[in-house]
């Protein structure tokens, strides 16, 4: 178990040094986040603080949903396949995609608060329980990056990668997504946060589901 | 029953085929209780809900044949697991057809916003998706591993949608949600249930039978491909 901890420890540093190395990855992430946000607000008009709740809530999580594609679609096709059999002479794949999950969470992290404080800067920042809606943020974070990160290995042994990987990943996140946007919602509305204690918890135990069969499949699948 | 049909057909198809001629009979024939708006479309009970019953088995099947190939890596396995799923699918469909008669006759429209059928229409592109995955590999072994990892992947997802969302949503029109009766609050239920039990029974046999003998169709041809 601590030799588990500590190879994982060490591949996110790896991750973190590769990612800071070669900075044109994570700009061109962001880059494509401000650019879509832009695009949703021009598309509306570019009138801040005009759109309903409603299509202020569902926009920010679909630019997130499309966002958090794109930066995990990566993470498995962008190092060449001889690397990852060098990885595997010196960690076991338990490590490895614990530690490219904690990576992609880091990361889907940073790009959901940039995406916020830019979507709110040209569209206007409805939300009232500003701690729940970061909270849900979180989880919802973790979700999509332990779902994503498994589907982005799935997608990455095949033909057509970078489309399967739309097709793979958007029903399987569907479920995660409508709970993170009524949660999200109640948090504009400033509900109490009794209110989404039922839908917190299933967020959470569904991440919790996700990353165990991931954990469990994954060495299946980096044998080929 | 003569006993040659049991040397044609094992006991469980010759139940299978009873059940279902039971079903049909009864089902049409058998009283109702007669309740306004739904009529006599209350007999989709004897056929839209044992699809999903025998869709939910069938892609259970499908999971426990994914993880014994990931155990021993069996070639007819895999087999085993993708026409279990295929199968799934057929059944899926069928029972989004007959749900969107019944809702066409009772709530007047073949589709609605409901959680109920969205979440089943999403179930169904989960699936779709295992099958554009399968069609994306060259090599026959990967494709049998890397599938069965999304089977495996994709089967809990599909639970939540379809029995753990939907009773999270306050407002559906769906028979047995939202505070809508299910079929055992009303009278004369006794008669219900002596077609509605078989019934669930006879498609889930139904799907596991259709499910061996595309699975036998399939091992064949992969025997004569390693022949060739």
């Amino acid at each position: 178990m601590a030799k588990l901890i500590q190879e994982t420890l060490h591949l996110i540093h790896k991750e973190l040094l590769l990612e800071w190395r070669q900075r044109y990855a994570f700009n061109g992430i962001l880059l494509y986040l401000g650019c879509t946000v832009f695009v949703c607000y021009m598309s509306f008009g570019a009138k801040t603080g005009k759109i309903t709740p409603i299509t202020w809530n569902a926009l920010f999580w679909i630019v997130l949903l499309f966002t958090a594609v794109n930066a995990i679609a990566k993470s498995f096709i962008q190092e060449r396949q001889g690397r990852f059999i060098y990885y595997y002479t010196l960690a076991s794949p338990q490590a490895v995609i614990l530690s490219k999950m904690v990576y992609n969470f880091l990361l889907l992290l940073l790009l959901a608060l940039v995406g916020f404080s830019l979507y709110s800067l040209v569209l206007g920042n409805p939300v009232q329980d500003k701690v729940l809606f970061i909270i849900n943020m979180l989880l919802g974070a973790a979700g999509f990056s332990f779902t994503l990160t498994m589907i982005s290995g799935i997608a990455s042994k095949t033909n057509n990668g970078s489309a399967l990987m739309a097709i793979l990943s958007f029903p399987v996140l569907i479920p995660l997504l409508l709970l993170i946007i009524k949660v999200s919602k109640n948090a504009m509305d400033g509900l109490e946060a009794s209110s989404s204690y039922d839908e917190i918890l299933l967020i959470a135990s569904i991440n919790v589901m996700v990353g165990a069969i991931s954990y469990i499949l994954f060495p299946y699948l980096w044998r080929s | 029953m003569k006993p040659s049909l049991f040397k044609v057909l094992s006991w469980w198809k010759v139940l299978t085929i009873i059940l279902l001629l039971y079903t049909a009979f009864a089902g049409f024939l058998l009283p109702v209780p007669r309740l306004p708006i739904l009529n006599e479309t209350i007999r989709n009970l004897y056929f839209h809900v044992p699809m999903w019953f025998a869709m939910i088995f069938i892609l259970f099947i499908s999971v426990v044949y994914s993880i014994l190939y990931l155990a021993n890596g069996k070639m007819k396995n895999d087999n085993m697991a993708v026409e279990t799923a295929n199968t799934g699918i057929v059944f899926g469909i069928m029972g989004l057809l007959t749900g969107m008669v019944w809702a066409k006759f009772t709530w007047g429209t073949f589709w609605t916003g409901d959680p109920k059928l969205n979440a089943a229409a999403v179930g169904m592109l989960v699936y779709l998706a295992y099958a554009i995955l399968r069609g994306s590999f060259s090599d026959d072994q990967q494709r049998a591993r890397i599938s069965a990892i999304y089977n495996i992947f994709a089967f809990p997802v599909l639970v939540v949608l379809l029995f753990v969302l939907p009773r999270m949503a306050q407002d559906s029109l769906h028979p047995g949600m939202g505070g809508n009766p299910a079929f055992n609050q009303y009278d004369l239920n006794s008669t219900m249930r002596l077609v509605f039990y078989p019934a669930v029974l006879a498609f889930m046999l139904l799907s596991y039978w259709i499910a061996t003998v595309r699975t036998r169709l399939r091992n064949l041809e992969y025997k004569m491909s390693g022949i060739q």
